[in-house]
């Protein structure tokens, strides 16, 4: 079976400054988003109590609020978490009250207030100073990242196709960073840790293009680099697609059936598949083409050794 | 171009898939609730415990699999947790205090798989439930510590070489030593310079001082010794707690993670976990004059502590012991049933004690408990301020020279000798540590979790199985195949790394590897495809497919490992769980992908005449 049959070369970088100016926009409209929304950070970087219980009917958001409020935890957040029945409660950190002690308050509060039987499901305190080291090691991470991969990338291809990978990276990263902040959903360590993967993927994609063009550099000697990469975009199109089904495939099945606790991982990833796939035909290539490749760049120097006319003498 | 793998190569590959099976195999059999016992304080667990624990559990009519003795520790396994959970709080009620009771869930791998070393993978705290800690070791008391031993020990060096000094002072990370002229500076200089290391010396001829300032080296050194005595002191607190399967690792440079898998009541864990307390004996004053001391004119020599209740006791400054000589330390009654605390030291401290008492027989000897406690307050590197407080717990008369092991009395009721035993058997703390992330996750969640994940790891495997089956064919069997083999490679790899745990995260990193690890077999196979469709013969296009998509798989693969890698440095639990399992899938699937799949192409369709290829 085959989904694509391509008989023509499809001339994608005919359509890149469209692109370009997509993307631009997107990246944009994200980094407008940060700067106004902000990300919702989760628990892991801002620090407080996060208290999860699971009622045996369903849950009363208003009450638990008054009753929480009445109980003097008037800073609680309470949600719902998964089902009408799983409620999560986050408190803000405070002075001077020791958290084992605050987790049992809540529960007990609660179970007089409204009557019902609970389960205590999680409870999960971070310190402040915490939170604010884990942050900044996040972001030095995906920085330690993005510059290992810009590194590793030159040294195996060449300068301009790690521009371009790191380009597409840096856009895939911001956009999805922008999904989180649009929809304002919330930023913990298992989003961050789906970001990263997100770079793995994307990455992949990349350099499955990339190897593409500097195999085609080499075999095919007429034609412009466009048309190459136009070319090396069309070949290694089946292999994309297939690819992102297959990845998307068991994302779904984690977004629909890995649970709660994993939407937020599945949700970076999913997003991050689509971009990833769109970035590395257009933004990896485009920008590789903008500044410059050309087939001298990939064509490894032929060094004169002696003998090297002759035949090769194989054992 | 025959596409035949020599017959050891396709062996290989056998060995390896059947070596990873071997060792995936005991998560099959999974893990039989039970109950551990185990003697508390030379309690030993003998064939008469044995069947103690077996009549008490057949009356209360508790069934259970089987009761093993091992190690000098009782094994109870039962069927299911309910069984468990009453057994455990039936024994916890009946045997006392002289037993620990603890919940445990033990292999039910078979003999023989465990006699080659298979063990099932373990399971993350977000899975299994229970209790994590996140602690901090406040690195600025463990360096003041460590100056106020230095002028201690400058003091005493000084002295035995009859070199005069002034005084000793220390001020932010230096010691200061003033002279009374420029001989003695340089005699001390070129003496301490030769016993210390790991000082700047500088001498200041103005006003006769010497200063020592510790280098960044010897700063780290004390630190990371802080941080390691910590991570020990944990450790033995942790087995005090009688919880099976404890995890107690660093993490950074002043963090430490402590794991309790199954311990529900997390406030018994903190008490212990989070009380630093030391001891230290001094002799009493008693030339002092307490009025005029408490009048805020205290001897030089001197100090000032209070006991619980409120008496003023004047002490002298010199210590005469400190607590991390203690070897063992336990709670009884003594001849007039008061509670004691029996103390046993190693033999330096042992030595120390004799010297400091023999002389000072008929004199009092105070015991001072000294305890840190966080407070709310931060300095400005944002860390928690600690408050040092120090308590004369017992004034007792020496009345005999002491040697390695003594007692002390007056420490409160039973219960609180008990809890100054079972601190000071912990040994003492370099430096304090606090909680600084508390994660507790409630029993039915984790199974909860583990639910969720294995049925995601399912339905994706399903999905791209059938996928792949029918874009493919019989190639998609092949990748299918490899996939298969892949899942137990992961598996397998994952039982046989020691403190390797599976996470939710982790799950999510296993299907997230079924859909990725199948990348390097489309690239093969689109490549097949096209060299078939540019007119090559079928030989030569599996040849040239697997050839050309090598480098690429490597690439793609080896970038995808640094952000693993990187994501492993600085993740925590879960997040390490997710990028080992990315890691390990990662290079299984080259193998499983590149070389498994070629090993079965190359047996099926490999060195025969084909015109068409099914794929």
């Amino acid at each position: 079976m085959q989904i694509l049959k391509l008989k023509e070369t499809i001339a994608f970088m005919d359509y890149r400054r469209g692109a370009m100016i997509f993307s631009i926009i997107l990246m944009l409209a994200s980094v407008f988003s940060l700067a106004t929304n902000k990300l919702s950070l989760g628990l892991d970087f801002t620090g407080g109590t996060l208290i999860e219980v699971g009622f045996e009917n369903r849950a009363d958001l208003t009450k638990i609020r008054q009753i929480l409020d009445s109980n003097g935890f008037d800073d609680a957040v309470v949600q719902l978490y998964g089902s009408s029945r799983d409620v999560v409660i986050r408190l803000a950190e405070r002075e001077g009250v020791k958290v084992e002690m605050l987790g049992n308050e809540v529960i007990s509060a609660l179970e007089k207030g409204t009557g019902q039987a609970m389960q205590m499901r999680r409870i999960e305190f971070v310190g402040g100073s915490v939170g604010d080291d884990l942050a900044e090691q996040g972001g030095l991470a995906m920085l330690t990242a993005l510059i290992c991969i810009l590194v590793y990338v030159a040294f195996r291809f060449e300068w301009r196709f790690a521009l371009g990978s790191v380009f597409a990276l840096f856009h895939d990263v911001l956009l999805t960073l922008g999904l989180f902040s649009v929809l304002k959903l919330e930023f913990d360590l298992t989003v961050l840790a789906a970001i990263l993967a997100v770079i793995g993927y994307s990455l992949n994609d990349t350099i499955v293009v990339s190897d593409r063009i500097r195999e085609n550099f080499r075999k095919i000697r007429e034609g412009e680099p466009a048309e190459i990469i136009n070319i090396s975009l069309t070949q290694t199109l089946s292999r994309t697609f297939i690819t992102s089904i297959t990845t998307l495939l068991v994302l779904a099945a984690l977004f629909f059936r890995g649970g709660e606790l994993i939407h937020g991982f599945a949700t970076a990833l999913l997003f991050g598949v689509f971009v990833g796939t769109y970035s590395s035909i257009y933004v990896a290539s485009a920008v590789a083409l903008g500044f410059g490749i050309s087939k001298e760049d990939l064509i490894p120097e032929v060094i004169e050794k002696e003998g090297s006319d002759q035949e090769e003498m194989t054992p | 171009m025959l596409n035949k793998y020599p017959l050891w190569k396709t062996l290989m590959v056998l060995f390896i898939v059947a070596f990873g099976a071997l060792f995936a195999l005991p998560n099959i059999y999974g893990k039989d609730p039970a109950v551990q016992i185990s003697g508390l304080r030379g309690v030993e667990v003998n064939l008469a415990s044995l069947d103690n624990v077996k009549s008490q559990l057949t009356a209360g009519n508790v069934s259970f699999l089987s009761i093993v003795l091992d190690n000098d520790q009782l094994l109870v396994r039962f069927t299911d947790t309910e069984q468990q959970l009453r057994a455990r709080d039936l024994l916890d009620e009946n045997l006392g205090d002289k037993y620990s009771v603890a919940l445990n869930l033990t292999p039910a791998t078979p003999a023989w798989l465990a006699s080659v070393g298979g063990t099932p993978m373990k399971l993350g705290l977000d899975l299994s439930g229970g209790v994590s800690f996140l602690m901090e070791v406040n690195m600025n008391e463990a360096i003041v510590k460590a100056q106020d031993g230095l002028v201690g020990d400058f003091r005493t060096d000084l002295r035995s070489e009859k070199i005069r000094y002034r005084s000793v002072k220390k001020s932010n990370d230096s010691i200061h030593v003033k002279f009374r002229n420029a001989e003695d500076m340089t005699a001390a200089h070129d003496f301490l310079k030769k016993r210390y290391r790991g000082f700047l010396m500088t001498d200041n001829a103005s006003n006769l001082t010497l200063s020592a300032k510790m280098t960044d080296q010897k700063l780290k050194e004390i630190r990371e010794y802080a941080l390691q005595q910590n991570i020990t002191i944990i450790r033995n607190r942790v087995n005090e707690l009688g919880v099976a399967e404890p995890l107690v690792q660093r993490q950074g440079k002043k963090h430490i993670i402590i794991e309790l898998p199954g311990v529900q009541d997390t406030a018994k864990a903190k008490e212990i976990l989070n009380a630093t307390a030391t001891i230290e004996f001094r002799l009493v004053d008693t030339e002092g004059d307490l009025t005029a001391a408490l009048n805020g004119r205290i001897p030089a020599s001197s100090k000032l502590l209070y006991e619980r209740d409120g008496t003023p006791v004047l002490l002298k400054k010199r210590v005469m012991l400190t607590g991390d000589h203690i070897v063992d330390a336990s709670s009884s009654f003594d001849e007039y049933s008061r509670p004691q605390v029996n103390i046993s030291l190693d033999s330096a401290g042992g030595g120390k004690m004799s010297s400091g008492t023999k002389s000072n027989i008929g004199k009092p000897m105070a015991t001072v408990f000294i305890e840190y406690k966080p407070t709310d307050r931060k300095n400005a590197e944002g860390d928690t301020i600690f408050e040092k407080i120090e308590e004369v717990i017992s004034v007792a008369t020496i009345q005999a020279r002491l040697g390695k092991s003594f007692r002390i009395t007056g420490a409160g009721s039973q219960s609180e000798a008990h809890n100054l035993a079972l601190l000071l058997r912990a040994g003492a703390l370099v430096a304090p540590i606090q909680i600084v992330e508390e994660r507790t996750v409630g029993p039915t969640l984790g199974a909860e979790n583990v639910r969720l994940g294995f049925e995601a790891i399912m339905m994706g495997f399903g999905a791209v199985f059938v996928f792949m089956m029918i874009y493919y064919r019989a190639f998609g069997v092949v990748a299918n195949l490899a996939l298969g083999a892949n899942l137990i490679l992961i598996i397998g790899v994952m039982s046989l790394i020691p403190g390797v745990a599976l996470s939710l995260p982790g799950m999510a990193g296993i299907v997230l590897t079924v859909g990725m690890a199948v990348d390097a077999n489309v690239l093969i196979f689109e490549r097949i495809r096209e060299e078939i469709r540019e007119g090559k013969s079928i030989q030569q296009s599996i040849h040239q497919g697997y050839d050309a998509a090598f480098s690429t798989i490597i690439d793609a693969n080896i970038t995808t490992l640094i952000a693993a890698l990187i994501l492993y440095a600085i993740g925590t639990g879960p997040i390490k769980g997710f990028a080992i399992t990315l890691s390990i899938g990662i290079i299984t699937s080259m193998f499983t992908a590149v070389i498994g799949t070629r090993a079965v192409v190359n047996a099926v369709w490999g060195g025969k005449r084909l015109d068409k290829l099914p794929i």
